[in-house]
């Protein structure tokens, strides 16, 4: 589904990225772990296409297409999805205005017709349950005065409506409590299909609890210096990262 | 004769001393117009009109309005103005009452909802208890106030008792109609709030033709110890009109005066709202949206005067400004000595979606008390590559990300209306004009 091969990426004069290579295949979940600053977050950034990162080697493929080519809008038609790490306050936008276009933006994209405002409550009736989100949520500014939980949240609300092939979670589960760390991980669960896959950015083992992965890589400097199976994360929960640290780049993972 | 003279007779070329008035008005308007003769029309010299020029207006000649002979019809307004049935309206057609297109029923006892011109006669002591002794025109920066006062006839006139609610807002609906063209009308409405009373009042300014005239109303308002007064205003004139707008309300104690100021209309606007926190304890919150394109100019100031202690004022205007429009904000802010404990915020975000837009941004806060609190705050910008991107994540094209982020910058504003039928209408107006 997707093949990451040697990029580098950087963001003003900085490289972060220093030759990742990653090949994620329908129906699986990768954890990507890794010491703060070592890429991770600018490599799910990258997948999203934001503009502030600058891609100056490798490559994307994405179900045969060069990424890289698309636009943002572009790669959320194919199926990506990015859960921000930070979610973006949008004052002066209800949070079902913009679930709503941005649902009919991807079934137009698909050539599927639009939703109407009431048929699109009975859609959002049975996601807002995923998430355990009172209907009130919807009224409200996306994202504007929510607590740091209820941005997460969101994030999986918009998961759980656009229905991804491949999603990135980009630290989601970073403060939040136990109560609201399964409801995220139980949204992810519900979207795990044979044709779709994920990859999980995650500081901490705990998320991996809930949201078993099948691989977990570990990002240091850039590259992607040790893989493994879930057994991996908690081996670095136990030892931390300073041993990984040197390692050779395990370059493109085959499993 | 100086030539700012010679404009400023020709404004006043067919005035003549009513001589059916009564004493107090007569004195009142020859007041006025020797105001205006003594100080002139202001310039961009005059400190509070220095962003804007007067100029297209006071170089231009206009004629008192003609009355309409063929009135719009409900059908004509409904086209031009946002006109809910359940609001009981009064309507001027070129600056006159319009019986006919008013409907006023079903308000609590007490309540007087008419024109000023009836107010004359039914309601003589309130009159002149408060005509003319709210909003102050002795300065050449007022001029336009002053001839109001000197012309004024007709406008609207409420009066709500002590205690009493009114439950549906009121709405004074000015109209322009083609027989207007080239007319000058004065409009002048006097809202009188009663203690602990509340009331909503709703001015519109629209035009069913597209001719130029000159708009120049004056509301004042006195707002009772303990009462609300919320009083929002739509300048929607029309795009070769010019509308000059004084509102100036005295507050009581504990009172609140809530106003929302929007504007889309006329080819050059001014719109000032003045607010007199005259007794402890009260507040007052002025915000407003501004959304202009073309060559537009739309200028609003807004003066608070902080006269006593424990007095809130909030403030919130926005812009969006499009092709070669220019925008205005003066916001002044008056903490005189006594007025300890003053709580005073001040914010003006300007949108530019076009390199040729313009805004002048002005706080002015001069404060004379020691314990007070008062912040205030511009910002001046384009839209945010953050949440543009954030919207494109979620499969939204650019140019509809933009549009939706336009229509949010002017939405977070109109938010605050708690009105909600005129913050729906609004809402959709803004969403009309920004996203395709």
């Amino acid at each position: 589904m997707l093949t990451i091969t040697n990029l580098t990426a950087t963001v003003g004069d900085k490289q972060i990225l220093n030759g990742t290579s990653l090949t994620v295949r329908a129906g699986e979940v990768h954890a990507i772990m890794g010491p703060n600053g070592s890429g991770k977050s600018t490599l799910a950034q990258v997948i999203a296409g934001h503009p502030g990162y600058e891609v100056t080697g490798g490559s994307i493929s994405y179900e045969g297409q060069d990424l890289l080519e698309m636009e943002p809008e572009e790669r959320a038609h194919a199926g990506v999805f990015l859960a921000f790490q930070y979610p973006i306050e949008i004052p002066g936008v209800s949070n079902a205005y913009f679930l709503r276009t941005a649902y009919n933006e991807v079934r137009k994209s698909r050539g599927e017709p639009e939703v109407d405002p009431m048929d699109f409550l009975d859609v959002m009736a049975e996601k807002l349950k995923v998430v355990e989100m009172d209907e009130a949520m919807l009224q409200r500014s996306v994202n504007t005065g929510f607590s740091g939980g209820e941005k997460k949240r969101n994030e999986i609300l918009q998961m759980a409506v656009l229905e991804p092939k491949l999603a990135i979670l980009d630290e989601t589960d970073s403060g939040l409590d136990i109560d609201a760390l399964r409801i995220v991980a139980d949204g992810v669960n519900k979207l795990r299909r044979p044709d779709r896959a994920a990859i999980v950015v995650t500081h901490y083992q705990r998320l991996l609890n809930y949201i078993v992965p099948d691989f977990v890589h570990v990002l240091a400097g850039g590259r992607i210096v040790k893989s493994g199976g879930k057994e991996l994360a908690l081996e670095l929960e136990a030892k931390g990262y300073d041993w990984l640290v040197g390692e050779p780049a395990t370059g493109a993972v085959t499993a | 004769m100086s030539t700012t003279e010679a404009r400023v007779s020709s404004f006043l070329r067919h005035w003549e001393a009513s001589t059916e008035a009564p004493a107090w008005l007569r004195d009142l308007k020859s007041r006025a117009v020797a105001s205006v003769e003594a100080h002139g029309f202001p310039t961009t010299k005059n400190e509070d009109w220095h962003f804007t020029s007067p100029a297209p207006i006071t170089e231009a000649a206009f004629d008192p309005m003609r009355a309409s002979t063929t009135a719009p019809t409900a059908a004509d307004l409904a086209a031009v103005a946002f006109v809910p049935d359940a609001w009981p309206t009064l309507v001027f057609v070129n600056g006159r009452h319009a019986p006919h297109l008013s409907r006023v029923r079903g308000l609590p006892d007490g309540v007087r909802v008419m024109s000023l011109a009836s107010a004359w006669h039914e309601e003589p002591t309130l009159v002149e208890r408060h005509l003319g002794r709210h909003a102050r025109f002795e300065e050449q920066a007022l001029a336009f106030t002053a001839l109001n006062t000197a012309w004024m006839q007709d406008g609207a006139f409420v009066s709500v008792p002590a205690n009493v609610t009114v439950a549906e807002p009121i709405h004074l609906l000015f109209v322009t109609d083609a027989q207007g063209a080239g007319g000058m009308a004065h409009p002048r409405n006097l809202l009188v709030v009663g203690t602990h009373a509340r009331v909503t009042v709703v001015e519109q300014y629209v035009t069913t033709s597209d001719s130029g005239y000159l708009t120049n109303s004056v509301t004042e308002a006195a707002v009772g110890d303990g009462a609300t007064l919320t009083h929002h205003k739509l300048q929607r004139e029309g795009r070769q009109a010019f509308h000059v707008g004084h509102i100036e309300a005295t507050l009581g104690r504990d009172s609140h005066y809530v106003s929302f100021a929007f504007s889309t209309g006329a080819a050059l606007a001014r719109s000032n709202i003045y607010t007199a926190l005259a007794g402890e304890g009260c507040g007052a919150t002025l915000n407003g949206l501004y959304m202009l394109g073309g060559s537009q100019v739309s200028d609003h100031q807004t003066r608070i005067e902080h006269a006593q202690p424990n007095c809130y004022s909030r403030e919130h205007y926005k812009g969006v400004l499009d092709d070669a429009s220019h925008g205005v904000f003066n916001g002044k802010v008056y903490v005189h000595a006594i007025a300890q404990k003053t709580d005073g915020k001040q914010t003006n975000n300007t949108l530019l979606l076009s390199p040729d837009a313009r805004i002048d941004t002005k706080p002015q806060l001069e404060i004379f008390a020691d314990d007070v609190k008062c912040t205030h705050g511009a910002t001046v910008g384009q839209l945010d590559d953050r949440m543009a991107f954030y919207l494109k994540s979620r499969g939204i094209g650019a140019a509809a990300a933009r549009q939706l982020l336009t229509y949010a910058f002017a939405a977070d504003v109109i938010e605050t209306i708690e009105l909600e039928p005129l913050r729906v209408e609004l809402e959709r107006l803004a969403l009309e004009r920004f996203v395709a």
